[in-house]
């Protein structure tokens, strides 16, 4: 009786979660087999991957938008981190007249559901002469995570003792200086969380590029992947479905890796995000 | 007198600062200087991508803009609003959010719940290891995951589902067309539930151990425990995630659009974000309509800022915003 009760609670997990087992474990089946049946794969191939060399029907090289994906989730990520990190500074550490007002603001918009916002975006990126083109998707991610860095970035420097900053203002730094020199460095744990957070999020989006920056030069890996899986449930037997699963283990595979590594950085954030 | 007062009030809040040596005299206007130098970047894309679309949302809502009518848009009040209540497709698109929201909510809800409780009861490194796997779907890009339950959920022989329930004697489908709504709760549910368990997880180690103990001194069941202590003290992470996620799923549409599209057939898994996205800004009908479609959006951004504002007030975070302990300098 003991036994079963402890052995419970892992019984239970184990059930609950094989269904995602079973999702992930096609994605490496099916990406080195002609064709599976459910997980049973006929046999093993790497022609699935051809596409890695070969051009895929009319489509851009699939490392033009490896290429795209990477500048996307590159750049926007470094615009977060010096915009969230300086109006953060100014949040946790200055005291002027609207501030209040301001954290609020950043409070609201973190829950505000911004994506509801896609439409009269589509205006303001023609109006500033962005649309297709990357800078003005990555200026667009770069919006939608502000609330969500500044919060985060702030939480950090909330901790930084103020002695340090003091000491360094009194030895004549301006505050820009004590931001950059003192500060920066004080806080890198946090960089690093929300770096790796905001990466993986850019590395993944989808609507964006694929609302913002319909032209093929400018695919990102999820507009390219969507452009092969379209069709979905009607057409699935009629693509080759090895290919598709090699394309997405291609798209999902840095970001395993990457997660195997940061993962403690990741659950930072989303621990931190809410608790604030 | 106010240089007094100033030290007055240093000193009463406990700033080693006010010391005669380090005298230090807060000047508002430099820092209001510096704060506009650290803030205008933020303030620039909060403008121009949070401030300036609320407001044209509203606007193009109450214009005739679409493929058509591009060159002379017109204002034309309400109309746009008054065809939402008209149309007979709305209360079929209302049905449908409902339903997604709700179901979708209880999943990630109880799930992540369930999630928490059980990987916080084992060991510590396999609780790890389970809570890792379930985040697998949050990490994962959209577009691969809707790739696998559309491949899981696809007819015999391929589907995995099919595979599995085959032999005990359920007929093959194509999940993915005979239950879509299954198949779209299911997957953004797995989803979903990774944001309560991680959140609950920290409520429930932030329970001092000595509750628990001393009531399996006093002979309480683990459901008892659960029942009485557990849950009535993460009420408030519970009640967080909720509101948090009611409001996103509501204005959620990208695993739907990518899963089924709204279909199959006329509007079967059509929600309301999906409806307005598909009216302003995509081709599926051939006219686009961009003063409907944002007419719908400004719905969901209304109430979006309205809950947003009440969230702030319900969940206190006034607490969190305490004033800078740095004023001079």
């Amino acid at each position: 009786m003991g036994k079963i009760r402890k052995g419970a609670p892992y019984l239970i997990l184990m059930v609950l979660s094989l269904p995602l087992l079973l999702l992930y474990a096609w994605l490496f089946i099916g990406a080195f087999s002609p064709r599976t049946h459910g997980l049973i794969p006929e046999g093993f191939t790497l022609s699935n991957w051809r596409f890695l060399f070969a051009p895929w029907g009319n489509r851009p090289s699939i490392w033009v938008a490896a290429l795209n994906s990477t500048l996307l989730a590159g750049g926007y990520t470094v615009v977060l981190l010096l915009v969230s990190s300086t109006a953060a500074y100014a949040l946790s550490r200055l005291s002027f007249r609207g501030r209040r007002f301001f954290l609020m603001l950043v409070l609201i918009l973190h829950a505000f559901p911004s994506i509801t916002l896609l439409i009269a975006i589509f205006y303001v990126l023609r109006a500033l002469r962005l649309y297709d083109t990357l800078i003005g998707v990555a200026l667009v991610k770069t919006a939608l995570e502000l609330p969500l860095g500044i919060w985060v970035m702030k939480g950090f420097f909330d901790n930084v003792s103020w002695d340090i900053e003091m000491a360094a203002l009194i030895d004549g730094c301006s505050r820009l200086q004590a931001w950059r020199r003192v500060m920066i460095p004080m806080v890198r744990p946090g960089i690093a969380a929300l770096a790796v957070f905001a990466f993986v999020l850019g590395w993944n989006e989808f609507l964006l590029p694929y609302i913002y920056m319909p032209s093929s030069r400018n695919w990102t890996l999820s507009v390219f992947i969507r452009s092969v899986t379209a069709g979905g449930a009607g057409e699935i037997l009629f693509v080759n479905y090895g290919v598709i699963a090699a394309a997405g283990l291609f798209y999902v595979l840095p970001v395993l890796l990457f997660f195997l590594f940061t993962q403690r950085y990741l659950l930072q954030i989303y621990a931190g995000g809410v608790k604030g | 007198m106010r240089q007094m007062e100033r030290e007055l009030e240093m000193a009463k809040r406990g700033r080693e600062f006010s010391l005669p040596l380090l005298r230090i005299r807060p000047r508002v206007s430099k820092q209001g200087v510096a704060a506009l130098l650290f803030l205008s970047p933020a303030a620039l894309i909060v403008l121009l991508f949070f401030v300036a679309p609320v407001l044209l949302t509203f606007w193009i809502s109450l214009t005739n803009m679409s493929v058509a009518t591009l060159g002379r848009t017109e204002l034309i009040g309400f109309s746009n609003y008054l065809r939402i209540l008209r149309s007979p497709y709305t209360s079929r698109i209302l049905q449908n959010t409902l339903l997604y929201v709700s179901a979708t909510l209880t999943f990630n809800v109880g799930m992540g719940l369930i999630l928490a409780l059980l990987t916080t009861h084992i060991e510590e490194r396999v609780g790890v290891l389970f809570r890792a796997l379930w985040l697998l779907p949050r990490i994962t890009p959209s577009v691969v995951y809707a790739l696998l339950w559309t491949w899981a959920t696809a007819p015999a022989p391929f589907g995995t589902l099919n595979q599995v329930l085959g032999p005990l004697g359920l007929p093959s489908h194509n999940w993915l067309t005979t239950q879509p709504w299954g198949v779209i709760i299911l997957a953004n549910g797995f989803v979903g539930a990774s944001l309560g368990m991680i959140i609950f997880t920290s409520a429930i180690k932030a329970i001092p151990p000595d509750y628990i103990m001393a009531a399996q001194v006093d002979g309480a069941t683990t459901w008892q425990i659960i029942r009485r202590i557990i849950l009535p003290l993460i009420r408030w992470p519970i009640m967080f995630v909720t509101a948090y996620q009611t409001l996103s799923l509501l204005a959620s549409f990208e695993y739907i659009l990518l899963l089924t599209e709204g279909g199959p057939g006329f509007y079967r898994t059509e929600v309301w974000a999906l409806y307005a996205y598909h009216q302003a800004l995509s081709n599926y009908f051939g006219n686009v309509q961009f003063g409907f479609g944002a007419a719908l959006a400004a719905v969901l951004v209304a109430i979006g800022v309205v809950a947003s504002v009440i969230y702030l007030r319900v969940f206190r975070f006034q607490q969190m915003m305490g004033e800078p302990k740095i004023e001079g300098v």
